[in-house]
């Protein structure tokens, strides 16, 4: 497969995922602000704040506005041209992608995504807010759930699905460590807290990984914070915990390469197995004992490196020095070292 | 009131009336449906069709727009039908003059005999902006320049069929026609089995077996084929991956290849994979920064010396321009005569050249009944309708002419055919043209039919997508009617 093709797939994956959790997120805080007091401008900026932070967003976000509020933080996120991460954005740049390998997906990917981009170019904020929030943020998870149902049942489960793959679990586990990290000081118990409002921070932020309900199931109990954070990064099961993640994303590494469990045969399967075996005999006495914020930084740095790995080992091929005979042609065009589109999040650990 | 009831064919060649209220036998059947049909139903078709080509993202980019606005390509519900004997007529003429042009172009690249026997004067091939003297005794697989020729035909006032041009770069529309067939086979599936129409959908496959004939001989099994786009900014993009995926062969940039020891290899997550042939949907002068236009990102140095070498093959081979050059248009029928010692089936548009002091001195006095155009330009563009002219125009292009005679042609102006179609809620005449997609590899094959593009602007006479122009299905008929 053509190492731009991969590339293409990788980011088609990575930004229809980020899109998806971009809503959820947006949704989950616009449902707790319901549940709360009615709120002044210090509240609701306590309250916006960890979501930008989630996003990567509130270094940008703060350069055009003073204060966040509902209002400002779900344009910036939903519609805005300029805000690389806004859903508008990420949903552009994976059909963007698409449109890039349309002959290497299927007739049916593509069209998914198409139509949602159609979709998302004929919204207006006036419409979002006419018809609620809920129903466009609903409209945008289920096209992601749609689009990657559609991608495993569709396109043969080869190299390309494994590059899409290897895509979708990076952004997500990423994903999940900036809603902790975002949220941490709610995990350090303060007296002000109070134990209804702690349950529903505590809830909201499981709802934003989509595990509510599988966290009750699973404990059978209060919504605890430890629990949450245990959940969150260390279940083996649930397809959006951490290690599920770094579980999958090692795994579609190693059908890319043929490479068994176990050994490596490049960098990125290296660092991933790596953070697999911590990940696997790590329990929650060692979150605490680094701290959750220390931990989270730590994770950030590894799902970077294997980011940087996997674009080193297959998706960039260095330009080839020229035969000496011929003329110098002008600097050979292509990508610039590095990652090659913007990965569009301030790095916490940076 | 059905649909056709109040058409006027007017004073031209129409396809479908022979005069008003008298259809031509072969579109019988059709116009007997389409006048069952009511306004409403016909609309609703037409939008259930536009909806389809948007979702599936069938769009070309419209450049001039910052927003990078994609459009569709507006497409006529009303096919235009060409009965088999007609077909066969265009058919044999089409394959004479690609003959004609491939051994044309293997003389003046290898012997010219054409110019030593002066039949083709020497300085108009010389000054033909897309010779290459590069190409000057190299031999190309099997002998074949033209793989893929796209040549535009029109009728006139009499319904005589013309030979416009012969695009033997690197024609484009071929996947207009296929997304065309597909969408009329939707918008009215019973109409097909009861008009008899020859298929379209074999043309993908019958591409990829010329690509893969002309491949160099390289002791593997299966030659490996690639498709070279300039990128998913060019216009024609979704034509390049529709083919590509057709064929199920890679897309490639030219980013994507290298070149080692005279070999072409493409950059893949398992290392590098040799290339035998290449289709490329990029001009000669961006190919090579090495050996052409040395600004050129989009292509690969040391390509020309591959292929030079006999180790990849190119489809259209390089050079093929000078045949398309609308100068040497005018040479064809000598050509034919020449190398075939055939009279030309098709005819050419009477055609004059400004670089002939007496031929120029007819033009700059005749500019507002002629077809004033470029040499070398596509898509309508460099092109004065004398007629449809102002007076302004018409000094700015007698200055022109004047000024480099070589780079200009003139035509009479021919009262193209119309067909009906349909335009703001009713029918009306609006001109066409055709394109037919020949294929030349272990023999020339040509699908049936081909792009028929209509000026859909009232009046006008320029077909280009560029230039408000829309497409049509063509049927060419089993049968005569």
């Amino acid at each position: 497969m053509l190492s731009r093709v991969a590339d293409s797939l990788y980011w088609m994956s990575r930004y229809a995922e980020r899109a998806e959790n971009i809503a959820r997120i947006l949704d989950v805080n616009l449902q707790l602000m319901l549940d709360l007091p009615k709120l002044g401008p210090a509240e609701q900026k306590t309250l916006w704040e960890p979501v930008l932070r989630s996003t990567g967003d509130h270094v940008d976000f703060f350069e055009y506005h003073k204060e966040a509020s509902s209002d400002n933080v779900i344009e910036f996120l939903t519609l805005n041209p300029k805000n690389p991460n806004s859903i508008l954005n990420c949903l552009t740049a994976s059909r963007e992608n698409a449109r890039h390998v349309r002959e290497q997906i299927s007739l049916e990917m593509w069209e998914e995504i198409n139509r949602i981009y159609l979709w998302i170019k004929s919204q207006t904020l006036k419409k979002i807010v006419r018809q609620g929030p809920y129903e466009f943020f609903s409209q945008v998870k289920n096209a992601s759930h749609l689009f990657q149902g559609i991608t495993d049942g569709t396109m043969t489960h080869g190299e390309d699905w494994d590059f899409i793959q290897v895509g979708k679990y990076l952004e997500r586990a990423d994903m999940t460590t900036r809603i902790l990290d975002a949220n941490d000081e709610i995990f350090v118990s303060k007296p002000a807290v109070t134990q209804t409002a702690g349950t529903l921070h505590w809830s909201a932020i499981l709802r934003s990984c989509s595990s509510h309900d599988s966290y009750r199931k699973f404990y059978v109990a209060q919504v605890e914070p430890d629990k949450v954070v245990e959940f969150l990064i260390l279940n083996e099961f649930f397809p959006r915990s951490i290690r599920f993640c770094a579980q999958s994303l090692n795994d579609a590494l190693r059908r890319i390469s043929g490479c068994k469990e176990e050994h490596f045969t490049n960098l990125a399967e290296k660092l991933a197995g790596r953070l697999v075996s911590e990940l696997n005999y790590s329990a929650l006495e060692d979150i605490k004992t680094v701290g959750m914020h220390t931990y989270m930084d730590d994770l950030q740095i590894k799902l970077n490196g294997i980011g940087e790995a996997i674009f080193q080992a297959y998706l960039f091929s260095p330009p080839l020095p020229l035969p000496e005979s011929e003329p110098k042609p002008e600097p050979a065009p292509g990508k610039a070292q590095g990652q090659s589109q913007k990965q569009g999040k301030a790095t916490a650990a940076a | 009131m059905a649909l056709l009831d109040k058409y006027h064919p007017g004073d031209f060649f129409d396809e479908m009336f022979a005069a008003e209220g008298e259809v031509r036998p072969h579109y019988a059947t059709l116009h007997e449906r389409f006048q069952q049909l009511d306004r409403e139903e016909f609309e609703q078709r037409r939008q259930a069709v536009d909806a389809a080509f948007l979702r599936q993202g069938i769009t070309f980019t419209v450049y001039s727009d910052e927003q990078g606005t994609e459009r569709i390509f507006p497409f006529d519900l009303v096919p235009r039908i060409i009965p088999n004997a007609e077909w066969t007529k265009i058919e044999a003429g089409l394959v004479q003059r690609l003959r004609a042009l491939n051994l044309f172009l293997k003389d003046i690249y290898f012997d010219q005999r054409i110019i030593k026997e002066k039949v083709v004067p020497v300085e108009d091939i010389i000054s033909a902006k897309h010779y290459r003297p590069e190409m000057r005794h190299v031999e190309v697989p099997r002998d074949i320049y033209i793989h893929i020729c796209g040549s535009d035909m029109v009728r006139d006032r009499e319904g005589t069929y013309f030979v416009l041009e012969d695009n033997g770069r690197c024609p484009s529309g071929v996947s207009y026609l296929l997304e065309n067939r597909v969408a009329m086979k939707r918008a009215f599936p019973n109409l097909f089995g009861s008009v008899g129409v020859r298929p379209v959908a074999h043309y993908t496959q019958d591409l990829l077996t010329v690509l893969q004939y002309i491949a160099p001989p390289n002791g593997r099994n299966s030659p490996t084929v690639v498709l070279l786009t300039p990128g998913i900014y060019n216009s024609a993009y979704f034509e390049h991956s529709f083919l590509a995926r057709q064929m199920g062969i890679q897309i490639v940039e030219g980013q994507d290849l290298v070149v080692r020891d005279k070999k072409v290899y493409m950059r893949t997550t398992k290392g590098l994979e040799q290339v035998d042939t290449i289709y490329r949907r990029l001009d000669d002068d961006f190919l090579d920064p090495l050996v052409f236009r040395k600004d050129s990102i989009l292509g690969v140095p040391g390509l020309v010396e591959a292929y030079r070498a006999g180790n990849v093959s190119l489809a259209n081979a390089i050079g093929t321009g000078v045949a398309d050059d609308k100068v040497i248009y005018k040479y064809v029928p000598d050509m034919i005569r020449f190398y075939l010692s055939e009279e030309p089936i098709l005819a050419n548009v009477p055609t004059y050249l400004a670089s002939n002091p007496k031929e120029c001195e007819y033009i700059v006095t005749h500019l507002d009944k002629l077809v004033v155009k470029s040499a070398n330009e596509s898509g309508g563009y460099g092109m004065l309708v004398g007629p449809a002219s102002t007076h302004s125009q018409r000094a700015d292009f007698k200055a022109k002419i004047l000024e480099n005679p070589r780079n200009f042609i003139a035509q009479p102006t021919l009262n193209l055919s119309r067909h009906p179609s349909y335009c703001d809620g009713k029918f009306e005449g609006r001109h066409v043209d055709l394109r037919p997609y020949i294929l030349y590899g272990e023999k020339i094959s040509i699908i049936p039919g081909g792009l028929t593009r209509v000026a859909l602007r009232k009046g006008s006479l320029v077909v280009n997508s560029s230039q408000g122009g829309g497409s049509k299905d063509t049927w060419v008929l089993y049968g005569d009617s």
